[in-house]
C-alpha cells in the first residue's frame, strides 16, 4: 500500500511537471499582457516536433552525415529546440497579436486569435507532415531503479529536476532581473510603463521568448516520456494545463507551478484510489470546488477586469 | 400550362440522378479514417480499395444482369470521430449517391454510422468492426470481421494456456466502443473461466490520454499473471513502454487493433514477444492472399495488414452482392435495396482472409477463425495458431 502510494507520489511528479511547465507559460504571456494565449498548448506540440527533427537530423537519419552519440544530440537537442520554437512564439506575436494590439482592440479578439493560431499550427502540421505519428528516438540511454516494488526511471528524475530548477530560474528572473522588474511593472501599468522609458514591445517580446522555450523544454522532457508525436497532442494536455494555472491563480507564476501539480496529483490519484473511469470527472469536481472557494486562484489577487 | 410545366421539372428532378447513373458505373463510398487518431487504417483502406478498383477496371469491369460496369470509388474521411462518420456516411448517402458504402473501420465510428445507413436503406459492409452493436437488427449493415464476443475467448484462452494464466488486467480506452465492448466482454468469459475476482484489475483511459502510470501502478500492484490491452496501436505503445519502465516484467496480450504496419515503427523494442489475436497474418500466406499481399508491397512499399485485407474482402463480398442483385434499373433506391438482397444471399465467401459463412448469425456476420499473432524479435507478426469457432 506505502510503496503503490510512494510510486504514484512519483507519477504525479512526472506529470504534474509538464502541467506546471506549460502552465508557467500561460501565466507569463497573461502576467504581461493580460492575454490568454490559448496557441500555447500547440507551441508546446511544435517544440516536441521541433525537437523531433532537430534530433533526428543529428542523429544522421537524413543525410550522409555521421550521427552524433545520443548524449552530445540531446545536449544539442535542448538548446536548438528552445531557441527554434522561441521563434515560432515571437513569430506569432509579430503577425498576429501586436497588429491587434497596436489597433487598440478589446482583448477577447486577441483571445480568439490565439484560438485561431492554435487551430492553424495543428492544421498546418496536419497538412504539411501527415497525420501519421511520429516515433521520438530514444536519446537517454534508460535506467530502470528499483527498490522494493517502486520503480523510478532516470527520464523521470530528469522530468522533474528540470520542471523545478526552471521554476527556480523563471523566479529569479522576474523578481531578481531588470528585465523581470519591467515585466511586472508592464503587468502592473502599461500606460505608465512606456512614460518611463521602457520600451514595452521588448519586454513582450521577451516574455514571449521565455513562454515559447518553456513550452519547448516541455515539448522535449514529454516527447521523451511519450514517445508517439501526434499533431494535436499539444490541445487536450494545453486545455489542461491553463485550468491549472487558473486554479493556481493566473498571473502568477508560483500560482502556475502549484497548480500544475495539483492537477497532476488529482489525476494520479483519483485514478489510485476510485474507479479510473471516474478519472476527469473526480478531478475536475475537485478544480471546480477550488475554484469556488477561491474563484482567483490560490495565490491569485482579485483584479476588477479579466476575461 | 404552370401545372404541366411543374410536372415536367419535377419528372426531370427524379429521373436525372438515375441518368447520371445510367453510365455504367458502379459508385462505392468509403467512409475511412484518413485523418485523426489512427490515419494508417484510412490510408490501408484506401489502398485495398484502389488494388480492388484496378483489377476490377482491368478485367474490363464488373459483369452484373449481362451489363459491364465500371467501378467507382468515393472516399470520405471520417477523422476517426464518431460525429464525422455520422456525417461522412450521409454525404456518401445523399450527395454522393452511392449503392453502398464499406466502412467505417473501428466500432467507435462503425456504430453510429450503422444507424444511419440503416436508416437511409443503403447497404453498408464493415471491414474490421467487431462489436456486436454495429450490424444488430441493421438488415442493411454488414461486416467482415468475427465479432468481440468471440475474440475474447480466443485471447483468454490463448493467455490461460501459453502463460499458464490464472489472473489477469484490463487496460482500455474508456471512449472507444471497440475496446470498451472487447474489455468488457474478455472479463465476463475470464471470470465466469477462473472465478470472481481472477480479473484483478480493470483500469480505464480517455482517447487523447498520454499518460498511464496511474492506471499502470493500480494493475502492476494487484500482480496479474498477464495485462490484456485491447487498445489502438498508438496507444498500446505507450502502455507497454509505461508499464516496463513502472517495473512490470509479465507478457501482454492484445487484440485485432493491435495488428497495424504501424505498431512497430511506434512501439520498437518493447511490443517484441507479445502476442494478439487478429484476423490474418502476412506471413507465411498462401494463394489468392499472398497474391493481394505481394501486389500491396509491390505498389505501396510494406506488408499489407489486416485492415487492407478486410478491407479487400468487404469489396468483394459487396461485389458478389450486386452480381446475386441480378440487374441494375437505375433508380438508386431499388438498388440499394436488392444490394441488400444481394448481400443476404450470399452463404459463403472465400476471402484472402479465410472462409466467411454467412447467414449462420441472424446479424449479417460472418463465422470465421481467428488467429493469434506473435511479434518475433524481427518486428514480425508471426502465425501461432488458428482457432475457429
Amino acid at each position: 500500500m506505502f510503496d503503490t502510494l510512494l510510486q504514484n507520489i512519483l507519477n504525479a511528479l512526472q506529470w504534474g511537471s509538464f502541467y506546471a511547465l506549460i502552465a508557467l507559460g500561460y501565466c507569463l504571456v497573461y502576467g504581461v499582457l493580460l492575454l490568454i494565449n490559448f496557441a500555447h498548448g500547440d507551441i508546446f506540440m511544435v517544440g516536441a516536433y521541433i525537437a523531433f527533427f532537430v534530433s533526428t537530423f543529428l542523429l544522421g537519419q537524413y543525410l550522409d552525415i555521421p550521427g552524433l552519440p545520443s548524449w552530445l544530440v540531446l545536449a544539442l537537442t535542448v538548446p536548438a529546440t528552445m531557441l527554434l520554437t522561441s521563434g515560432v512564439g515571437v513569430f506569432l506575436e509579430r503577425v498576429a497579436y501586436r497588429p491587434l494590439r497596436r489597433k487598440g482592440v478589446n482583448r477577447l479578439y486577441v483571445v480568439i486569435t490565439a484560438l485561431m493560431c492554435g487551430l492553424i499550427l495543428e492544421n498546418g502540421n496536419l497538412a504539411l507532415l501527415g497525420a501519421s505519428r511520429k516515433s521520438f528516438p530514444e536519446l537517454l540511454d534508460k535506467a530502470i531503479w528499483t527498490f522494493g516494488s517502486v520503480s523510478v526511471t532516470n527520464l523521470k528524475i530528469l522530468v522533474i529536476v528540470s520542471a523545478f530548477g526552471v521554476f527556480w530560474l523563471l523566479n529569479t528572473i522576474v523578481t531578481k532581473t531588470k528585465i523581470g522588474m519591467a515585466m511586472r511593472a508592464l503587468s502592473w501599468d502599461r500606460f505608465a510603463v512606456p512614460l518611463m522609458g521602457i520600451p514595452p514591445d521588448t519586454v513582450i517580446v521577451f516574455t514571449f521568448i521565455l513562454g515559447s522555450s518553456m513550452a519547448a523544454l516541455a515539448g522535449i522532457l514529454f516527447a521523451m516520456s511519450y514517445p508517439v508525436l501526434d499533431p494535436y497532442m499539444g490541445a487536450s494536455i494545453g486545455w489542461k494545463a491553463f485550468i491549472a494555472a487558473v486554479v493556481g491563480g493566473i498571473g502568477d507564476i508560483r500560482g502556475a507551478f502549484v497548480g500544475g501539480f495539483i492537477l497532476g496529483f488529482v489525476e494520479i490519484m483519483v485514478v489510485a484510489f476510485f474507479p479510473s473511469s471516474y478519472r476527469d470527472l473526480f478531478a475536475f469536481t475537485i478544480l471546480l470546488i477550488i475554484m469556488t472557494w477561491k474563484p482567483t486562484g490560490l495565490f491569485g489577487v482579485a483584479k476588477t477586469t479579466k476575461i | 400550362m404552370k401545372k404541366i410545366l411543374a410536372f415536367a421539372f419535377l419528372a426531370v428532378l427524379f429521373v436525372l440522378p438515375g441518368q447520371a447513373l445510367a453510365k455504367d458505373v458502379v459508385k462505392l463510398g468509403f467512409n475511412i479514417p484518413l485523418t485523426g487518431d489512427i490515419p494508417k487504417v484510412g490510408e490501408a483502406s484506401k489502398y485495398a480499395a484502389e488494388i480492388v478498383m484496378e483489377e476490377v477496371n482491368k478485367a474490363g469491369g464488373l459483369e452484373i444482369g449481362g451489363k459491364k460496369y465500371m467501378l467507382e470509388c468515393v472516399f470520405q474521411d471520417n477523422e476517426s470521430k464518431p460525429e464525422s462518420a455520422v456525417a461522412a456516411q450521409l454525404k456518401l448517402i445523399t450527395q454522393d449517391e452511392v449503392l453502398g458504402i464499406v466502412g467505417p473501420q473501428s466500432s467507435k465510428q462503425a456504430v453510429p454510422a450503422g444507424e444511419v445507413a440503416n436508416e437511409n436503406q443503403t447497404p453498408m459492409i464493415s471491414p474490421w468492426s467487431t462489436n456486436p452493436a454495429t450490424t444488430k437488427d441493421r438488415p442493411f449493415v454488414f461486416r467482415a470481421a468475427f465479432l468481440d464476443p468471440f475474440q475474447a475467448p480466443v485471447a483468454a484462452n490463448f493467455a490461460a494456456k501459453t502463460f499458464k494464466a490464472k489472473t489477469s488486467a484490463v487496460i482500455f480506452d474508456l471512449a472507444n466502443d471497440y475496446s470498451k465492448g472487447l474489455a468488457e466482454d474478455f472479463k465476463a468469459y475470464f471470470e465466469k473461466k477462473f472465478g470472481a475476482g481472477s480479473v484483478k484489475a480493470f483500469e480505464s483511459h480517455g482517447s487523447q490520454d498520454q499518460d498511464f502510470s496511474g492506471q499502470l501502478t493500480k494493475i502492476i500492484a494487484a500482480k496479474p499473471d498477464f495485462i490484456f490491452v485491447p487498445d489502438n496501436y498508438n496507444q498500446v505503445a505507450l502502455i507497454v513502454k509505461q508499464a516496463r519502465d513502472l517495473g512490470y516484467k509479465g507478457p501482454f496480450m492484445g487484440a485485432d487493433a493491435w495488428g497495424s504496419a504501424e505498431l512497430m515503427p511506434l512501439c520498437g523494442d518493447v511490443c517484441k514477444g507479445q502476442y494478439f489475436s487478429t484476423h490474418y497474418t502476412a506471413k507465411g500466406a498462401k494463394g489468392k492472399t499472398k497474391e493481394f499481399i505481394d501486389k500491396y508491397k509491390a505498389k505501396y512499399g510494406y506488408e499489407a495488414d489486416d485492415v487492407a485485407a478486410l478491407t479487400y474482402d468487404s469489396i468483394y463480398v459487396m461485389l458478389a452482392g450486386l452480381k446475386n442483385a441480378g440487374k441494375l434499373t437505375g433508380n438508386i433506391e431499388k438498388d440499394r435495396k436488392a444490394l441488400k438482397e444481394g448481400m443476404r444471399a450470399i452463404k459463403q465467401f472465400d476471402g484472402i482472409t479465410g472462409k466467411m459463412k454467412y447467414g449462420v448469425s441472424e446479424d449479417n456476420t460472418p463465422e470465421k477463425c481467428a488467429v493469434v499473432v506473435k511479434i518475433s524479435d524481427a518486428g514480425e507478426f508471426e502465425f501461432t495458431e488458428s482457432v475457429c469457432p
